[in-house]
């Protein structure tokens, strides 16, 4: 594989399944479109700031050199201050992927630790757990983002990835806690159980090698999540306006009227970038949910069961046996939760 | 306890985490309303500290316990506070003024984007494999693309460069709002370009889940006995499969509208609608806390009564959600 380290988290969900060899050529085709476009953007990150052809932040204080449009000289243009718009872009990609992939990490590890924690603890623990994480995933996240970033002690790269980590792992964990239920009922593990295995040797052996499928969609989603909003953040001024990220190249462009004055080289490229990263993680996600779920793919191909998350309209065997464990998992606070009351509700149907 | 009260209490105790986080924020941040005041007026004496924290009503006098009881007190009257970039108007005041402009903007394009999303979606799912699945990829990089980005692509495409469609603003130039049609025809038309950067960018993703829905539900034993027994597709498609493919919809509705409100905020900005965004936006420039902590709230509220409204519906659609109503 030569794609690069961002997406290794796709490819170890096919690991889990499909450990036979020839499996980049199993994986379904928009997986590996996705795939190649993000390893670029990922190439683009680690490699570009290296070869920039200009200073990125350096004002060219001819007047020539303002507003040009592409030339050999600037292969993207410039900017009114004469600024090399490559050389931003470059920067650019560099510093929102890092955010991105750092709010990526955080995040899915905080899902992981609250939704197996949720799930082995039990009891009070998990209805508290559930019921913090079924509240965060309502409560919308931009607004708060901006009312906790309009503190201008918080804006810059560290702080940023921190509250987006913070407010970015309800989704993650409300999924990881189904189905770390689930597989806590499995035979193997009660088999490690009666062996004397240690808790944490469970959760580590047993329990996450079977969710890295989900984890791994959780990890693609955080990630979208984070390029989201922090693009949009640094578009409306809360961000560090001195350094060079998509969201703040699309601030100045915009500030300066860039789009206005017929300047595309300056405007289009960084908002381009966002789209294209955005698609791509969107191809991998379709891409890992289709080896989840063999039905969406095309309806030829032979169906294999796989642990993965879907929506609670045909069971699959994962929140099948949820609901088989009805009593445990529709605790009192949980059972406030939209889907819950349903599961329950269906439950003297089945 | 029937599937709404449960809700409803849910909703409760979410609104109120999200007030109490509210009034936690300014508590633990550094620098405050008050030095933003002061730094507009220079000739101010710093003197004058004490006396702006009153006016502002953010000096903590009391013990915490007596702040948050006062404040929650307050927010129950809907009393926000008093701005700072437009003082002396109350945060309400302004709230009010901008809300019904959102509402009615961002709640008619979600709900457009999500009756057509969610019949593309039928379709496709039914014709999986078919030629709506081939302009997916096509969706999804609309999808992926920022809103206000969107937007201002087609601004510049459908307002600056072809005048079809106005340039930003909420109504015509000298037009006085009211009940009248000049201002009403003013207004829907120049919400149409903004909608339209709504339906645009969100149908993919109403469209994608429940397109993989009905994948799956069409699998299942009683949608192929539908079919075996000769119902017409109609029949089939409407009443066995979409019906049931449509509840993990609705039960994605509250995460999604936060964010498809959020996108819109931004978005908002970009065509100057005198909506909350555009009040956000003013907030944070000017450093106006009060203000953009009441944006937070109202924006919360407001996604809390979507989803009970979805709510409501799922009681409508969900047999399951009536059959709790009915036994207990």
């Amino acid at each position: 594989m030569t794609v690069g380290p961002a997406i290794s988290a796709g490819p170890t969900a096919v690991i889990q399944e499909a450990p036979e060899p020839g499996r980049w050529r199993r994986m379904p085709i928009k997986a590996k479109v996705g795939a190649i476009l993000l390893g670029f953007f990922v190439l683009v990150a680690i490699i570009g700031p290296e070869v920039t052809p200009y200073d990125p932040s350096y004002q060219n204080p001819s007047p020539a050199a303002s507003m040009n449009g592409p030339s050999a000289a600037h292969l993207l243009g410039t900017t009114q201050s004469g600024q090399d718009v490559l050389s931003q872009l470059l920067v650019g990609i560099r510093l929102t992927l890092e955010l991105a992939i750092i709010v990526g990490v955080v995040a899915t590890a905080l899902a992981v630790i609250v939704g197996v924690a949720a799930a082995f603890l039990g009891g009070f623990w998990d209805e508290l757990l559930s019921l913090i994480t079924n509240v965060f995933l309502v409560i919308p996240a931009l607004p708060l983002l901006i009312v906790l970033l309009g503190y201008p002690t918080l804006r810059g790269q560290a702080p940023t990835i921190i509250v987006l980590s913070v407010l970015g792992w309800p989704w993650g964990a409300r999924v990881i806690r189904a189905q770390t239920l689930a597989i806590r009922n499995r035979d193997f593990v009660a088999a490690s159980q009666e062996t004397g295995e240690r808790t944490w040797r469970i959760i580590g052996f047993d329990i996450i090698p079977n969710e890295v499928s989900l984890i791994a969609a959780s990890f693609v989603n955080t990630v979208l999540y984070a390029i989201g909003a922090s693009v949009a953040l640094a578009f409306i001024g809360l961000a560090d306006l001195n350094s060079w990220s998509l969201g703040t190249m699309l601030y100045w462009a915009e500030s300066q009227q860039a789009l206005q004055l017929g300047a595309w080289w300056w405007f289009v490229p960084p908002g381009l970038a966002v789209a294209l990263i955005g698609t791509a993680l969107v191809l991998l996600n379709t891409g890992i949910d289709e080896l989840g779920n063999p039905r969406l793919r095309d309806a030829t191909s032979a169906s294999r069961i796989a642990g993965h998350w879907l929506p609670p309209a045909n069971p699959t065997p994962v929140l099948a046996e949820v609901s088989q464990h009805r009593g445990r998992v529709a605790t009192f606070l949980n059972s406030f939760s939209r889907s819950s009351l349903l599961d329950e509700a269906g439950a003297g149907e089945s | 306890m029937s599937f709404i009260v449960r809700r409803l209490i849910f909703y409760l105790v979410t609104a109120w985490v999200a007030l109490t986080i509210n009034f936690f924020i300014p508590r633990l941040m550094p620098g405050n309303a008050v030095q933003s005041i002061l730094a507009k007026f220079p000739n101010l004496q710093p003197s004058a500290y004490h006396a702006i924290e009153a006016m502002l009503g953010v000096g903590h006098p009391g013990s915490l316990w007596h702040q948050y009881v006062t404040y929650v007190a307050d927010i129950l009257h809907f009393n926000f506070g008093t701005s700072v970039a437009e003082y002396p108007a109350q945060v309400s005041t302004l709230l009010a003024e901008t809300l019904p402009w959102t509402i009615t903007l961002v709640g008619t394009a979600t709900v457009i984007a999500f009756l057509i999303g969610t019949a593309l979606g039928i379709v496709a799912g039914w014709r999986h494999g078919g030629s709506l699945d081939r302009v997916l990829p096509g969706l999804m990089f609309l999808q992926a693309i920022p809103y206000f980005f969107f937007a201002l692509i087609l601004l510049e495409l459908f307002a600056l460069k072809v005048h079809v469609f106005p340039t930003g603003q909420g109504y015509g130039e000298g037009l006085i709002p009211g009940w009248h049609w000049d201002f009403i025809g003013s207004a829907i038309y120049h919400s149409l370009l903004p909608a339209l950067t709504i339906v645009l960018t969100s149908i993919a993703g109403w469209m994608l889940q429940m397109r993989n829905v009905m994948i799956t539900t069409i699998g299942e034993d009683y949608v192929v006995a539908a079919q075996a027994k000769g119902l017409p597709d109609r029949r089939v498609i409407f009443t066995y499969a979409a019906r049931n493919a449509l509840l993990p919809q609705l039960q994605g509705f509250g995460l999604a509208v936060g964010f498809v409100v959020s996108g819109a905020l931004i978005m908002e900005i970009v065509f100057s609608y005198p909506g909350i965004g555009l009040l956000l936006l003013n907030a944070v420039t000017s450093n106006d806390y009060p203000l953009m902590q009441g944006i937070f709230l109202v924006i919360t509220f407001a996604v809390l009564i979507a989803n009970l409204i979805v709510d409501l519906i799922i009681v409508f659609v969900d047999p399951r959600a009536r059959v709790r109503e009915a036994t207990r």
